[in-house]
């Protein structure tokens, strides 16, 4: 008999079915993983098996627990999912009580399952187990950091000796390296204690790495089931085998522009922030950019990788001219510059990709609109010649110019990302800074937008500085790699090289923490 | 959070002295001599001289104005000219009224507005919700003077409990001095309440959406049990802000209660003063009321960074 | 604007604050009877064919009155409302555009007005100038200008943070564009439902400021003149009082309705970003 067996599970809102028919069995001890984009009813299905669905949530089929179905009583429920079942969720910033010290959410947890034992001795042994001193269990959730806030999760999840972990996207708001360590402490602590566990995800590496055996949902119903490695090395299903083409990234076009001269040199560039604090009694500038020097190539693709905080959206910004250095100066095609005095006629030829496809443009104007804003930095277009680039920039990147005239709620993600990308191709410009371009993105919509770029790269000539966090998308489609920490470049060379050979303590760390590659053979 | 504190009410001497500023220049802006336009047109020049002197109104601005500032900080506010008394004594005693009234009225309103906000969150879309918001709809619409005309008509006219209006002095009788605050103070606790609750129910209904209530019930509480130990003491938080904002209007708005009643208290104190043009009296109360409403504000502001803990360490408000 | 319409309590609430407002207009034009007519032998009349409110102490009638009184009331509340937007928003951007010393200013600035409830103001004021209508409209406009203000602030700082306002700044534009195409349009809606709850807090604050005799004066009339007038008498009249305070309350009802359907009508666009929740 299984541990949990979902058979036949719909659930609907209002008219809008959002899982279709799913079915599935989670057996004692096993690792079961589900993938799937935003909108595939991955975490619906989670909430419907804890009884945590939304109010105006409609479910149908059946879900048993040891063969028993779940009660129907509210606090019968409640009290069965606190003892069997322990949940992590994705936002560690909001789902901890930031009015409440960690040890009493812990202990929280432990009483309401009755355990035997004094709850002094749990609390302690608890944090220890997750990875966490004493002193953080006596501070508030917004005292810790992102990663330190899901270990207080894990913690609490596993305060009743649940028999099922169910985690969905436990680690996608950390950074890379804090990511590997939160994955490894999952997977060390379900062995330990031979839990079951369910873990849900749209990153596929993740989900090979810790299950045995995996689903895939699309759009509400079950795609693929299957041994994991199987499923990843052969996959059957036509949405499957996409979703694991995205996640390996072959993208780059066979011809390119030949790499030319250097066009932009960054040299000794240093920001310091004023902390705050009032006249005396004022913190030690923070310093987020240290000495920076490097030099991109025209035609080159350059890469800048480096965990969150390490300064590189700061750097970004300097040379777009959004922020002003401390010290060090800049130089494109001859004329130097300290962030926001670069001069206005050559602000057309820098652009910037952000990363949020859904924050870069303005809701209340048509995109036609917005596409078009860079244009002001070229007065001496006319109306027609404005026009006639946005029309242009905007089919560069794959769109219908008939679309101009919509406003941008009315666009998907990958879509808007286009646009974004079309907003700064729409001066010509030499130089195209691109922030996490596709990180923001579905894993399935990541490599077409990145083939696009490396098309653009191609056909215009353009020269790249991409700002990531992500190594593979990096190896893709970078020809030099720079590696920053805490504000300083630390290590320098091509994919290839740092990959296999990586020097620095960083960069050997972060080439530690990437996990498998999905669908080829385990080293 | 000393660091806090300390910088908190900084900013409220500073707007307290910047306020006084402000107060002397207007009343002292007025184009012709204030001795004159305190005595009116008929008066004598010599009567005009000796309030003059009297007033120390040849003295030099900033020497008037410091003096004042020292002589408040001492506890004299000045001689008033009409009622021949120190206008401290003047506003000390008409505070007995003013300030039981403004408290006993915000006690009224929390122990009504926010069980009834709470109630109405748990009953979400249920009769009792939309009974207890439509209520505090109406609640709010209805100006506190006129409701003190409806509430005298009915429970002093028609049923007789309670006194229409006037005020016994505390020290003759003190029951009596209470049965007649208690109309006034429900008065005024009427729309404070209606707003209670409502933003009592919308900060409980907003904490119910957060994550941190989802992850209490994956710990095995059920929604009502989560809500309660976790929701209400977050949804405490806007509540407290609008706690402190709404008394310290409440002390400004006692005044005008004050006039249905015929309570002596500084409302009719000011408008009697007003009438009079006895700027000395306007000023010293006027002060006062501020002080009222700006040091309810400082605590408040001190009060909401004790219970939340993220206040503490910002060190810019 | 059928999305707008499909609110019930927005309709509701519209609907009847047009009501008043037109009746406000029209008082402007015709009443029943002119309000400074004064006839002693008629006076407290009972609700009647000739007088359909009744007349008051001096005979005057009183739906003439209301009519009357009904658009001052309306008056002072907009023209107060109009004056923190007009002061208020530009102070707001300013501080959430520029930053630094403009913000800090403006929130001292604000801070310090918020001090000085209207009451207060209104007192300061009359002291100098005597009671007016105006008087009342500038002492709640002063107090009205931090509100709009520290709206106009909150809102576009959540916005001066997304993508978009660094874009318009890499195209070049400056602080004074960024507010007006980017900043603006995304806060109006908030403006505008703040806006219908000032006007409501207008028309209570207006009616207890002429209620203590530091607001609008005679021959001129508001409601809340309308029930100082009655206070004297209120005991044995009390039709007197009813009259004027059940139009307020009816009216800043409605306000208030209509304010909160408008939010609801607007909110849910007001939302930035995606929460994924049915993933």
């Amino acid at each position: 008999m299984s541990l949990l067996e979902v058979s036949g599970l719909s659930i609907r809102f209002g008219a809008t079915e959002a899982v279709s028919n799913v079915s599935f069995s989670l057996e004692r001890g096993e690792r079961f993983g589900i993938i799937g984009e935003s909108g595939s009813g991955k975490t619906l299905t989670a909430l419907a098996v804890t009884g945590l669905l939304p109010e105006g949530a409609a479910m149908t089929g059946s879900i048993s627990l040891d063969g028993a179905s779940l009660p129907a009583s509210e606090r019968a429920m409640a009290r069965l999912r606190g003892k069997r079942v322990g949940m992590v969720f994705q936002e560690p910033m909001t789902a901890l009580n930031p009015l409440m010290r960690v040890n009493d959410q812990i202990e929280e947890s432990i009483r309401l399952n009755e355990m035997h034992g004094a709850t002094q001795i749990e609390v302690p042994y608890l944090l220890k187990e997750v990875g966490l001193e004493l002193r953080h269990g006596d501070r508030f959730p917004h005292q810790l950091s992102g990663g330190q806030r899901q270990r207080v999760m894990i913690a609490m999840a596993l305060a009743s000796r649940p028999d099922i972990l169910i985690a969905d996207e436990p680690t996608s708001a950390l950074d890379l390296i804090t990511q590997r360590k939160v994955l490894d402490l999952i997977a060390d602590i379900c062995t330990r204690r031979q839990m079951a566990l369910l873990f849900i995800s749209h990153d596929l590496k993740a989900v090979a790495a810790l299950c045995n055996r995996v689903a895939v949902m699309h759009r509400g119903r079950l795609v693929e089931t299957g041994r994991a490695a199987a499923t990843f090395s052969a996959p059957q299903q036509p949405y499957t085998q996409r979703l694991v083409a995205a996640s390996r990234f072959d993208v780059r076009p066979p011809s390119r522009p030949a790499i030319g001269d250097t066009l932009l040199e960054v040299n000794g560039i240093t920001r310091d922030y004023r902390q705050g604090g009032m006249l005396f009694w004022a913190d030690k500038p923070l310093r987020a950019v240290n000495a920076v020097g490097f030099s991109i190539a025209s035609a080159e693709c350059l890469a800048l990788v480096g965990p969150s905080g390490c300064g590189k959206t700061t750097l970004a910004k300097i040379i777009v001219g959004l922020d002003k250095a401390t010290t060090g100066d800049v130089r494109l095609a001859g004329t130097t510059y300290h962030g926001s005095d670069l001069p206005q006629p050559l602000r057309r030829d820098v652009s910037l990709v952000f990363q949020d496809p859904f924050g870069s443009f303005n809701p209340r104007r048509t995109i036609a609109d917005s596409v078009g804003e860079p244009l002001r930095l070229e007065p001496e277009l006319s109306r027609e010649a404005r026009q006639a680039r946005v029309v242009e920039a905007v089919e560069a990147v794959g769109l219908n110019a008939g679309m101009l005239a919509r406003y941008p709620h009315e666009f998907s993600g990958g879509q808007r990302q286009r646009l974004a990308i079309a907003r700064a191709l729409v001066t010509r410009p030499k130089l195209v800074v691109l922030d996490e371009p596709v990180s923001a993105l579905d894993v399935s919509v990541r490599g077409e937008v990145l083939a696009l770029l490396a098309r653009l790269q191609a056909d215009f000539g353009l020269t790249y500085l991409i700002i990531s966090h992500d190594l593979d998308m990096v190896r893709a489609m970078a020809d030099r790699v720079l590696v920053m920490d805490a504000g300083r470049i630390v290590e320098e060379g091509k994919p290839a090289q740092i990959f296999a050979e990586p020097q620095h303590r960083l960069t050997r760390d972060l080439m530690a923490a990437r996990l498998p590659d999905v669908g080829m053979a385990p080293a | 959070m000393i660091l806090f504190a300390l910088r908190r009410f900084l900013g409220f001497a500073a707007t307290l002295i910047v306020a006084a500023l402000v107060i002397f220049w207007l009343l002292d802006l007025l184009p012709g001599d204030p001795a004159q336009f305190i005595l009116g047109i008929n008066a004598t020049p010599e009567s005009v001289a000796r309030l003059r002197l009297q007033m120390g109104l040849d003295a030099p601005a900033h020497e008037r104005f410091l003096g004042w500032l020292w002589g408040m900080l001492q506890g004299d506010f000045g001689q008033s000219y009409t009622q021949r008394a120190p206008v401290a004594e003047l506003i000390w005693g008409r505070l007995g009224v003013t300030l039981p009234l403004s408290v006993l009225a915000m006690v009224i309103s929390v122990v009504v507005g926010l069980p009834l906000g709470i109630l109405a969150a748990r009953r979400r879309g249920k009769l009792l919700d939309t009974a207890i918001m439509v209520t505090a709809q109406t609640g709010v619409a209805i100006p506190n003077f006129w409701f003190g005309m409806l509430l005298t008509l009915v429970f002093a006219v028609g049923l007789r409990w309670l006194p229409p209006g006037g005020f016994t002095p505390w020290n003759e009788d003190g029951w009596a001095a209470f049965r007649g605050l208690i109309l006034p103070s429900l008065a005024l606790a009427l729309p404070q309440a209606s707003i209670l609750a409502r933003v009592m129910r919308t900060a409980l209904v907003d904490v119910t959406g957060q994550d941190y209530i989802r992850t209490a019930r994956a710990k095995g509480l059920t929604m009502g049990e989560a809500v309660w130990r976790h929701g209400v003491r977050n949804a405490l938080l806007p509540v407290l802000t609008i706690l402190g904002l709404q008394f310290a209007y409440l002390v400004a708005g006692t005044i005008i209660v004050e006039n249905v009643f015929y309570l002596p208290g500084l409302g009719r104190l000011i408008f009697t003063a007003i009438l009079e043009r006895d700027l000395i009296l306007v000023r010293g109360a006027t002060i006062i009321l501020i002080l009222a409403v700006t040091a309810t504000m400082l605590l408040t502001d001190i009060t909401y960074a004790l219970v939340d803990p993220r206040l503490r360490e910002r060190s810019t408000p | 604007m059928k999305r707008l319409l499909s609110h019930p309590s927005l309709v509701i609430g519209l609907a009847a604050t047009l009501v008043f407002l037109a009746l406000g207009l029209l008082s402007l034009a015709w009443t029943p009877y002119p309000i400074e007519q004064i006839d002693i032998p008629r006076r407290y009349l009972a609700p009647s064919a000739a007088h359909w409110l009744g007349t008051d102490n001096l005979g005057r009638d009183m739906l003439s009155l209301v009519m009357a009184g009904t658009w001052t009331s309306f008056l002072v509340a907009a023209v107060a409302v109009a004056i923190g937007v007009g002061v208020g928003v530009p102070l707001g951007l300013a501080a959430a555009a520029w930053g630094g010393a403009v913000e800090w200013l403006v929130l001292r600035l604000t801070d310090f007005v918020f001090a000085f409830p209207a009451v207060i103001v209104a007192i300061l004021i009359t002291t100098l100038l005597g009671p007016s209508a105006v008087n009342a409209i500038i002492a709640i406009g002063i107090f009205n200008i931090p509100v709009f203000a520290r709206v106009a602030r909150g809102g576009a700082l959540s916005i001066a943070t997304l993508d978009f306002v660094a874009a318009g700044r890499l195209a070049g534009l400056g602080n004074v564009l960024i507010a007006w195409r980017h900043l603006l349009p995304n806060i109006m809606s908030l403006i505008i439902v703040q806006g219908t709850i000032q006007m409501s807090l207008g028309i209570l604050a207006e009616a207890g400021l002429s209620y203590i005799g530091l607001g609008t004066q005679p021959p001129e009339t508001s409601l809340g003149l309308m029930l100082r007038e009655a206070q004297q008498v209120f005991l044995i009249h009390p039709w007197l009082t009813l009259v004027p305070g059940l139009s307020i309350v009816l009216i800043v009802i409605a306000l208030n309705i209509a304010g909160d359907g408008l939010r609801d009508a607007i909110d849910p666009r007001l939302r930035q970003g995606n929460s994924n929740v049915l993933a």
